[in-house]
Parts: C-alpha cells; structure tokens; sequence
C-alpha cells in the first residue's frame, strides 16, 4: 500500500540531542512544569488511565445484560455501574480528551507561540482535574453513585442515601479544569499568534478549539452552580426542585442541559479540528471550503447554547417551548453536515494513503453521519416521545462520542504521536487496532438502535427475553472493541524505545508544528516565525523541502 | 528571501532593550503581556456572570410563582443596611478604581492607601452583612430546620397581608435564594479581601508602582464585578414590594 | 505583519471617577426611594432598569470598557448575551405551561 510517510534514514536518525523531554530531570520539573508539552504529556497519561476505568464499567453492563434477567449485579449495583461509567466517561475523559492533550500540546506552536498565555494557569488546570477525579475516585470507593451521570432531581437531591455530594464536587473541580483550559486557548489564539498568522491562516484545529472554548468558558459555570444548588438541597433539603415542596425538577433540567448540551459539542469539535488536519494530510489537499469549515465550527458553538431542552420534551416543557426547542435543533445539524461536506469534498481528487489517522478518520466521517442523522430523528418531537429513554439514544451518543469523537481522538493521538514523542508506532499494528475497534464498535452499537427502537429502555439491567439476541451481539460486539482499544495500549509504550525515529515531518504536513524537531524544544522555537503562507499550503511544503537538508540527532 | 517559515526576527534585537524583569519569557512585548493578561481576566468574569446567572433564574422563577412569599420575606430585610451597604461597595468601587489609577501614576503611597480604604469598605460590607445574617437567625428565617412560619402567618406589622400556611412555607425558598446568593456574593467578597492584603503587602514595597500594573488592574476588574453583582441582588432581594409611603 | 492589534494605554483620572461615584450613589438612593412609590409592575422595572444603568457605568468607566478595543467590548457583550439566553429561553418554557391546551 503506498504512503506518505518520509522517515530520515535509520542507521544515523537519533533522537533530538535536546527536547522538552530531556531538557530538565526530576519528578518536579515534570510535577511543577509550565511547558504546555509537559502538561499535555501529564494529561494523556491522567486520561488514559480514566478512560481504562470507564471502560471497565462498561464492560460489567455490558456482561449483565448478556441475559435478560438481573443476574449478575444488584439493582442498586447496576445504577451505580452505568453512572460511574457516564460520569468518568463524560467528566474525566472525553471533555478534556482532545484539547488537555493534543490541544494543549500543538496548539502554541500551531499559532507560533513559545507557550499558551497563561502557563501557570495550564498546570492548575491539571491538578483541578486530579483532584476532581480524586473526588470520584473517593466516592466510587465508597460505594459509588447511582443517580446516572444526569443527577435528575429530586431522584439526587432527595431519595438517594449514596455520596451525591462528593461526586458532584468531584464534576465541580473538574468543570473547573475545563474552564481554565477554554480561557487559556481563547486568549493564546486571540493574542500569541505569531506575525503573519491572520485568523485565516490558522489551522482549522485552532478553529475547532476556539469554538469549543468558548463553550467551555459560558457553559461550564451553569453546571457549577447547578451541582451547587444540588449539594445545598442535599443539605438543607428545603425543596428548591422538590415537587413536594413547592420545588420544581424541570429548573434543575433546564440549567444541567443549559450546560450539558453545549457539553456534547465542547466534545466533539476537538475532534472535528482534528479530522480537519488528518484528511487534509492523508489526501495532499487543503481543507475544501476552509472558510466554510471555520465558521461553522463556530456556528454550533452558539447554536448550541439554543437548544438545550431537547433533552427535556417528555419531561414536562410546554408544548410551545418543545416547539421551539426542536426547531432550533434541526438549524443546529446544518453546521455540523457542512463540515462532513467539505471534509468529503477534500477526499475528492485528493491523493489517498491509508496510514492509522486516515482509518481513523474515515470511521469518524462514516459513523458520526449516522450518529448525528439519528440526532436528528430524535429531534423530532414525534419521534423523539417513541425513542427518548430507550436504548435508541444510548446508540445514538455513542455513535457521536465513540464513533465519532474517540475515534476523532485516537486519530489525533496517533498523528501527532511522532511529533509528541519523536517516534513512529507500529503502522500494522495501529491499523489492525483501528479496523478492530470499527469493527467491534459497529457491532457494539448498532444493535441497540435496533434495541432500541423495539422499546427497550434505557438504564435497566433487566428487559424482555425477546431483545436477548440483540444484547448478545452487542456484548460480543463489546468484547472486539475492548480488544481494539487495548492494543494501542501496548504498541504505543513499545514504540517508546523501539519505534522507528520519526524526524521533524513523517506526514509531509503543513503546519508549523510539522516544521520544528520532533520532540519540540521547551520553547518550540528558537526563532518566533514568520507565517507567510496560506493553511494547507502543500505547494509551499514541496518548495520548501525541495532546498532543505534534514539532519536529526 | 529563503523559503523557510522561520526566520529570524527584527523584533528580537528590539526586545532586549525593553525588557523588563516582569516580562515573561512566552510574550514579545509588555504591552502584549498586559493586554493578554486583561483579557484572561474578562474571560474569567464572564465565567462568574454565568455562574451567579444560574442562581438569578431560579430566583426569577420563584418569584413569578410565590411572589406573595418572596414580598413577605423581602420586607423583613433591613433596607436601611441593605441600602448603606450598597453605598459601602460602591464606594469600595471607588477607592479601587483610584488604586487603579494610583498604580498607573506610579504613586506607591496613594496606592497604599487606596488598597488600604477598599479593604476597610469591603470589611464595613461584611460586618453588616454579618449582622443581616445575625438578624436572621434571631427572627427564626433561616430556612430548614429552625424556621418558623409565624411571622409571615401572623405578622406582626398592621400593613403586612397575612399569608397562607403554605404560601408561608414557601418563604423559605426566599430566604434560601437570600442566603445563597449573598453568601456567594460575600464569598467572592472574602476571597477579595484576602487577595487585597496579599497586594497591599506587596503594593507596600512598590511591586506594582514600577510599570507593572497589570496585578492591580485585573484585580480592580474581579471587585468591579462583584460590585455590580450586588447591584443587582440588592433591588432584586431588598426591593421587591415596600410599602408605599402614605 | 499583522500582530494583534495593540491598544493605547488610557489613564482614567479621579475627575471621571468621582463623578461616576456621584452618579452611582443619587442612583442607589433613587432606586431605594423609588420602591416606596407604588407603581405596580413599573416598579421591579424601574428597579432594573436603574441596576442596569448602574451597571453599565461601573462597566464602562471604573472596568475601562469606554477606553478599551472592539474585542473587550465584544467580550462583555458575549457574556451577557449568553446571560440573556439562558434567562429568556428557560422563562419561554415557563410562561408557556398554560398556554391553550394544545
């Protein structure tokens, strides 16, 4: 198969003399780090781990419901499973997933900088979401939380004896995290842009980010007022969304959704920004319509924050508000399907190579289409009174989150792994991983929109015998792309010490990031750069690497 | 011209003369720096505007549904602390708006001074803030365990309308929003305050009279804003129906 | 070479300071005078209203936003959009509840 991967020679390559990685020792050079890379490094690693956890209670939903009958775990056991699962899932992987990581990493090199704007800020950032997650750790510990990862009221608030307050502390602190992580991109790419980067030289990465930050910055603190007045009426208990006390639940809905829409896009356009530069790359094009990609990333950032209830049109919004609501949530795709539009228009005519981002990348368009498609089905009142609270819409996220966003993810971390670390991970292993994980994901989730749609709820561990079949496959289907996701857990560390030395540009990118050493220098440059060239400029790439010599080591 | 996109700058000569020990290594120039940093802190004040702006809607919804409550329970807040209160902050506005300026004419002195004036105002705030809340216990209005119904179904004042049981219950989620939006409120204040005397000690030894004013500005902007939060609780809380005067 | 653009420095003196302190302080009095008079739904209007404007001008003059560049002001008013998003569109939800009975 052919590829665009260019490796310097392997007898003489070593790795850069210096780097970020070798340029100070000690545990508190790394704990007490400012260098975004460094930080980005600690994340991946935080992540990881939560994502691993996650994963395992997963794993346990998906063996009790290989029968129908609740056999394996109890009631009150299989509650607390899907919330952790949801909770950890969501809070401790999937928001910060893309930007903490790779965001954090590229993103000042990408606009020229030495640094985001506010490195201390970035390193508090980190420890917020370590103590977070110690708070969920500690609440897991004893004896975990069952109010699913929505903490509905007066379910949270007023019958539940499990440790509510601790968890929502714990997604509090970690809100935090994201906050201050959104604020830093914001005012790095407003304000650190090297000369010549205009906005429209910016790689659509640096868009994505931007719109998902400020998602970040005005969603986030809903949500943190909104656990707050949860932890109070735990407290207090006087009835603020107590129905019996003159309360009313639907207040707590509107402010959680208020947040946890946005949520979903504050997850996904990361991603997106990714696709964007892995599509762009592996077909030797410039993004199709960049403009066009840009501002609609934007646009779902502030579509977004107009549609929150349509989590809510069963719970008891008026008709008219319900009305508006889905209305506004069919103008909200629009953005979203122009992306996969100009994502396939840059496929068209482009130079193909299938590395692992590109596999990656192709299971992102494939299933994000449909996963967003049945957003839209469930957009529709109508419909959304049939398959809201059945296994329709756990289908239907994971389509978008899995499919769509951890594959964006895995792609990311795989693109930009070489420039990260220096080295290449094995490419047939990573692309045996990526068809695996298509592979068992299809079978994991498709199923339950069959499942679904059938009638079976959500959030129960037992259901009719009827719908076994469909369970059983989607359990198997679990297991393949449990596999999938192990194995980069095991070439990733081996290309540590034995992957092949990567050089300053394996991919033939664009970008600057793609023009320093690989690993960067604390400073990423030695000299600030000059962006003279357009985004996706590979005539200029061409021009460039025709004059120049490449030593590494 | 070579075809490299790194190129070696004109602006690194230029910086070594102007740089300052202040300025930090990931940023060209002070002026960068300082605009950088000021809008780091606007993104953060958005964040609180959202935060407090949860609180305002369930305020905004009990009102609409109890409101006969909501005025009862207004009406025993004093609106003569309520209102020298607010001319407390506002003046603390003041003062810090002047440390600003003081920091800017590099007047070390002033700056004391005005650093000193804002945290006395913000310390006046919330002693009578304290006393509100003494006030409170007292009359058996803290909502939960010890809250009586009495004075809202018997009240004591001829012009009070006395409420139903029920509609009397639901004062205490008056005094609920009451408590957590002016504790929030007072928390911001605190941490205010104690930011405060961290940079009066070191306003005291000129840090912030050498140029380097940014420390002071981005804080004036953080004690604007919880300024202007109480300008809206303090109508919202302390105004919603007083009697007319005859 | 297109840096951000850079914004001159402006030094608002005590002059601008003490008459918005001026302003500030007949508003608060106003405000609290005016919720003696019974103006029925005028008054948490009014009430409001006097806020808002009070706001405004501890916005303007003591947070610099008069003197700042179009990105701070955009900032702010992003801020409070957001603000009147979630008031609005949350009240269309309950103002509607008994609408007809469609």
């Amino acid at each position: 198969m052919s590829t665009i991967v260019t490796l310097p020679n392997q007898e003489e390559a070593r790795l850069p003399k210096l780097s970020y990685l070798n340029s100070e020792y000690g545990l508190k050079s790394w704990l007490l780090t400012g260098d975004h890379k460094r930080i980005a490094m600690l994340y991946l690693i935080s992540i990881t781990f939560f994502f691993f956890l996650g994963g395992a209670f997963a794993g346990v939903i998906r063996l009790e419901l290989l029968t129908p009958q609740p056999d394996l775990v109890a009631s009150d056991t299989y509650n607390k499973l899907f919330t952790m699962h949801g909770v950890i899932m969501i809070f401790l992987f999937l928001v910060p997933s893309v930007p903490a990581t790779v965001g954090n990493f590229v993103i000042p090199i990408m606009v020229g900088a030495k640094d985001l704007a506010f490195p201390k800020i970035n390193l508090l950032s980190w420890y917020l979401y370590v103590a977070g997650a110690c708070f969920l750790v500690y609440a897991l510990l004893n004896g975990g939380v069952d109010t699913g990862w929505t903490f509905t009221t007066p379910l949270s608030t007023h019958y539940l004896n499990t440790h509510v307050i601790t968890a929502a502390m714990g997604v509090f602190i970690a809100g935090f995290s994201s906050i201050f992580t959104g604020l830093n991109f914001i005012v790095t790419i407003h304000r650190m842009r090297c000369p010549g980067m205009t906005w429209f030289r910016l790689p659509l990465f640096c868009w994505s980010h931007y719109a998902a930050s400020i998602l970040m910055v005005l969603g986030t603190p809903v949500l943190a007022i909104t656990l707050v007045l949860v932890m109070l009426e735990r407290t207090v208990g006087i009835g603020v969304f107590d129905p019996t006390k003159g309360g009313d639940p639907l207040l707590f809905q509107h402010l959680f959704w208020f947040y946890s829409h946005p949520a979903v896009y504050i997850m996904i356009l990361p991603g997106m920004g990714v696709i964007s530069e892995v599509i762009s790359t592996f077909s030797r094009k410039r993004v199709f319509g960049y403009t066009a990609v840009a501002f609609s990333s934007v646009a779902i950032a502030v579509f977004g924050f107009f549609v929150w209830a349509h989590h809510m049109f069963i719970m008891g919004v008026s008709n008219y508000s319900a009305l508006v609501f889905s209305l506004l949530t069919m103008l909200v795709a629009v953005p979203s399907a122009i992306k996969i539009f100009n994502w396939a228009a840059t496929l068209y005519k482009g130079s193909l190579t299938f590395e692992t981002p590109m596999l990656y990348a192709f299971g992102f368009m494939g299933l994000f289409t449909i996963g967003g498609l049945t957003g839209v089905f469930l957009g529709s009142l109508g419909m959304d009174i049939h398959l809201t609270e059945t296994y329709f819409i756990v289908a239907h996220f994971h389509f978008v989150m899995v499919g769509g966003m951890l594959m964006a993810y895995l792609a990311g971390v795989h693109f930009w792994w070489p420039k990260m670390t220096g080295r290449m991970y094995p490419e047939s292993m990573s692309q045996l991983a990526a068809v695996t994980t298509f592979i068992g994901f299809i079978l994991t989730f498709f199923p339950q929109f069959i499942v679904g749609y059938l009638g079976m709820p959500r959030r129960y561990h037992a259901y009719p015998p009827e719908f076994q079949v469909l369970n059983v496959l989607s359990t198997a289907g679990a297991t393949v792309l449990g596999i999938g996701y192990l194995l980069p857990m095991l070439y990733m560390p081996w290309s540590l010490k034995y992957g092949k030395i990567a050089g300053s540009n394996p991919w033939q990118a664009t970008g600057l990031e793609w023009q320093i050493q690989s690993p960067p220098l604390t400073e990423n440059f030695v000299d600030i750069p000059v962006m003279d060239h357009e985004a996706y400029d590979y005539e200029w790439l061409a021009h460039k690497t025709e004059h120049e010599v490449t030593t590494v080591g | 011209m070579d075809s490299h996109a790194i190129v070696t700058g004109q602006e690194q000569h230029e910086e070594h003369e102007e740089h300052p020990a202040y300025l930090r290594h990931h940023f060209v120039t002070v002026e960068q720096q300082r605009e950088t940093a000021s809008f780091g802190m606007w993104l953060f004040l958005l964040t609180e505007i959202m935060f407090f702006g949860g609180l305002f809607m369930a305020y905004l919804l009990y009102r609409n549904w109890y409101y006969d409550a909501f005025v009862a329970g207004s009406n025993t807040l004093g609106i003569g602390l309520g209102t020298t209160n607010t001319a407390v902050l506002i003046l603390s506005s003041f003062t810090m708006a002047m440390g600003v300026y003081s920091a800017e004419t590099r007047n070390r002195k002033g700056l004391v001074t005005f650093l000193s004036l804002t945290i006395l105002l913000g310390l006046v705030f919330l002693g009578i803030k304290s006393k509100e809340y003494h006030d409170k216990y007292v009359e058996h209005h803290i909502p939960g365990a010890s809250f009586s119904v009495e004075d809202f179904v018997h009240p004591a004042d001829k012009r009070d309308v006395p409420l139903a049981p029920d509609m009397a219950q639901h004062a205490q989620l008056f005094f609920f929003l009451y408590f957590a939006m002016t504790g929030m409120h007072a928390l911001h204040m605190v941490i205010g305050i104690s930011i405060l005397f961290f940079l009066l000690y070191h306003a005291w030894h000129g840090a912030y009279t050498n140029g380097h004013t940014s420390t002071i500005d981005n804080f004036g902007l953080y004690w604007h804003f919880v300024d202007i939060v109480w300008i809206f609780l303090f109508p919202l809380l302390y105004l919603i129906s007083r009697h007319p005067l005859k | 070479m297109s840096t951000p653009t850079e914004h001159e420095h402006h030094v608002v003196g005590p002059k601008t300071y003490g008459a918005i302190l001026a302003a500030l302080l007949v508003l608060t009095a106003t405000t609290t005078g005016v919720a003696y008079l019974d103006m029925g739904v005028f008054n948490p209007i009014a009430a409001l209203g006097i806020a808002c404007l009070k706001a405004v001008l501890v916005i303007l003059f003591f947070m610099h936003i008069r003197y700042s560049s179009k990105l701070m002001m955009l900032t702010v008013g992003a801020g409070f959009f957001t603000f009147i998003v979630l008031i609005t569109m949350t009240l269309s939800d309950y103002i509607s509840r008994n609408w007809g009975l469609w």
